[in-house]
């Protein structure tokens, strides 16, 4: 069973998932930080590829962007690192990027790559769902990979329908009309929000991200969702950490105890 | 000989390229443009309010000015298209107006924008103080400082000028920023993109209203030649909109050759360079499908060009069809040969055009043409904006 479909099925509720970018502080990081995830108790690895142009990301991504590009992180390099990452991570794990380097790597040649490697999930925020259907979907399905879509304050009950239909794993919340980056609290209107997709009874789960950062906030979009994502705040402790095992372990407790 | 028609599928397609590859967070934005541009766009009273600004706060029509000692020196009838002519000084205002006008039928109180050269976000500034409606412009740090005096023009007409700090700080990355804030602001603010780019239905959207144009070439070379259609047209392409615009009544009439005017930097293999179709692949920017300058691993190639306005990576949808198919002809124009363009056309005719445009010129040094052509060049914009850089480059 795909590894995303048993979390969920096991666990309904206060799903951690963390998310970093690849290549970032250091090329060689990923797979330390990836056990290191695993360790402190979160449920799901999100691993962003690293782009030029992300055009949904705020400052602290794209500057973790950039480094990782600088630090020389490529698609075909991330695999390299991942190779044999089985031997010791179980939970789910899912690539998150732009769909340029995927789409250069070639869909076929990347879904597969990522059977092999292990990955259960992907995310392409500016994959649209219709192209997904047409072209993509079947490449998708054969290699067992669950294809996550977003939605935002601003999506329509419609529209939300369409991709419940569509997603396969859990739909990704995207906590405020915003770009990734860490924030302070949520909000009336998003807790608003949170509960009118909840009282939709969609089949998929979801997990709450975009400036989630912190326990109170973590816990907010828990209470309403079955989980949340976190980003920018993660790659601001990377960014901050002389001890990564250490560090890491201190922030994911923290929010998790 | 059969050439492919062009024309956009009701997806925003041009045959391969094109689309909307937008995060979803941007889906109901697209898709409320989508769904009303058209219609908006067809209304008497949109109609009406356009062609009356255009006319009469724009300053249309345009003259077409016959070259006549350009037309000697190179040895064809040689026709200036004179949106340098127009207000604010290039051919950017058509869309604006447009842009404009649509915003306040959907109800828009905020304009967003991103600029290169600066001309597109003086053109915005400018319907905004007309219309009374804030404006902020994303500029790349770099432009700002190759273009000060636009970025001065837009604060007095009462814009805010954001400085995109990240890659290449230029437009690239202002157009990054401009859609980065849409994601933040999505309901009552409207994106006034620039050029035929981005998602659908912008590339389209642009090019009609760019596309006045080659509406005016065809009456007023009906008027000087007794024909509509000339044997070649030349514009310059960063994004493509003024060439989308002056080739957009041509697409479809086979006889009419269209030039495509890229801007090559130092020079194609320098490695500091803006000629998409020769160094993209096709690629994902900004929401389309298109030729992209780009690595083998997908990441965005920073361009070069002396001039901000072509310094992008990518081409609209609609150029790289053309492309593609082979319906337009692409040259490429190195920067020292656009400066040497542009001091020319400056002592022959009277005009100091935009680099941008200098590099049309340029290209007449690079293509075969017959004596007896009718050559329309757009000279998309006035050079007032470069005057920094031409005396930096000093040779006059
Ligand atoms: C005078 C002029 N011409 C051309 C351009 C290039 O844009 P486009 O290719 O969209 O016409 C610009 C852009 O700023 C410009 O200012």
């Amino acid at each position: 069973m795909n590894r995303i479909d048993e979390l969920f099925k096991q666990k309904k509720e206060r799903i951690l998932s963390i998310y970093f970018t690849a290549g970032f502080p250091q090329l060689d990081d990923t797979v330390s930080i990836m056990e290191a995830i695993q360790a402190a108790g979160a449920n799901i690895i999100e691993i962003g590829v690293p782009y030029s142009d992300p055009i949904a990301d705020g400052p602290t991504i794209q500057e973790s962007n950039n480094q990782a590009l600088k630090n020389g992180m490529t698609l075909k390099v991330l695999f390299e690192q991942l190779k044999g990452f089985r031997e010791r991570i179980h939970i789910p794990v899912i690539l998150m990027g732009y769909l340029n380097p995927v789409v250069q790597y070639g869909m076929e040649a990347f879904c597969k790559t990522c059977k092999e490697v292990g990955i259960d999930g992907l995310i392409l925020p500016d994959l649209p769902m219709q192209q997904y259907l047409t072209e993509y979907k079947h490449t998708f399905d054969a290699y067992d990979l669950r294809n996550t879509f977003l939605i935002s304050p601003q999506t329509s009950e419609a529209r939300i329908r369409q991709i419940d239909q569509h997603t396969d794993g859990f739909i990704y919340m995207v906590s405020s009309a915003s770009i990734t980056g860490a924030k302070k609290e949520v909000s009336p209107e998003q807790i608003a929000y949170f509960e009118r997709v909840k009282a939709m009874n969609l089949k998929n789960p979801r997990l709450i991200g975009f400036g989630i950062s912190d326990k109170p906030s973590f816990q907010t979009a828990a209470a309403h969702s079955h989980g949340a994502i976190i980003g920018s705040a993660f790659i601001n402790v990377l960014r901050e950490s002389t001890n990564l095992k250490e560090d890491i372990q201190e922030y994911i407790q923290g929010i998790l105890a | 000989m059969e050439r492919a028609m062009i024309k956009v599928d009701e997806n925003g397609f041009y045959g391969q390229f094109g689309g909307a590859f937008i995060p979803e967070m941007l889906y109901p934005n697209i898709e409320e443009l989508r769904e009303n541009y058209e219609a908006i766009m067809a209304t008497p009273a949109f109609r009406q309010e356009f062609d009356s600004l255009l006319k009469d706060y724009v300053g249309r029509p345009t003259p077409l000015f016959l070259a006549q000692r350009l037309s000697e020196k190179y040895g064809a009838k040689i026709y200036l298209k004179r949106e340098d002519l127009c207000h604010t000084g290039a051919h950017k205002i058509n869309n604006t107006v447009g842009q404009i006008i649509l915003a306040k039928k959907l109800n828009k109180k905020r304009i967003i924008a991103e600029t290169g050269a600066g001309q597109h976000g003086v053109a915005t500034a400018t319907v905004c103080a007309l219309m009374g409606m804030e404006c902020t412009v994303y500029m790349g740090a770099v432009d700002m400082e190759r273009q000060k005096p636009n970025v001065e023009r837009m604060r007095i007409l009462g814009a805010k000028v954001v400085p995109a700090n990240s890659g290449s700080k230029t437009l690239k990355d202002a157009t990054n920023e401009a859609m980065r804030q849409w994601i933040n602001n999505p309901v009552d603010t409207h994106y006034i993109i620039g050029s035929v780019v981005g998602p659908h239905p912008y590339p389209e959207m642009v090019a009609r209203f760019q596309s006045v144009i080659s509406e005016e070439m065809k009456w007023q070379l009906q008027e000087k030649e007794g024909r509509e259609n000339p044997d070649l047209v030349i514009a310059c392409v960063g994004g493509g909109s003024n060439a989308a615009g002056s080739f957009y009544h041509y697409y479809n009439e086979p006889s009419v050759r269209l030039i495509a005017v890229e801007a090559a930097g130092m020079g194609i293999t320098s490695g500091r360079s803006a000629a998409t179709t020769t160094l993209g692949k096709p690629g994902i920017l900004h929401g389309s499908k298109t030729l992209l300058m780009q690595t083998d691993d997908g990441q965005v190639v920073e361009p070069h060009s002396i001039s901000a306005g072509l310094d992008y990576p990518g081409i609209g949808p609609v150029h790289a069809h053309l492309f593609d198919s082979g319906r337009g002809e692409f040259v490429a124009v190195e920067d020292e040969h656009a400066m040497q363009s542009g001091i020319e056309v400056s002592r022959l005719e009277g005009i100091i055009p935009a680099i941008e445009s200098a590099h049309a010129f340029s290209a007449l040094n690079q293509i075969h043409y017959e004596p007896t052509d009718v050559i329309v060049i757009n000279l998309s914009g006035r050079g007032d904006k470069d005057l920094e850089t031409y005396i930096k480059w000093g040779n006059y």
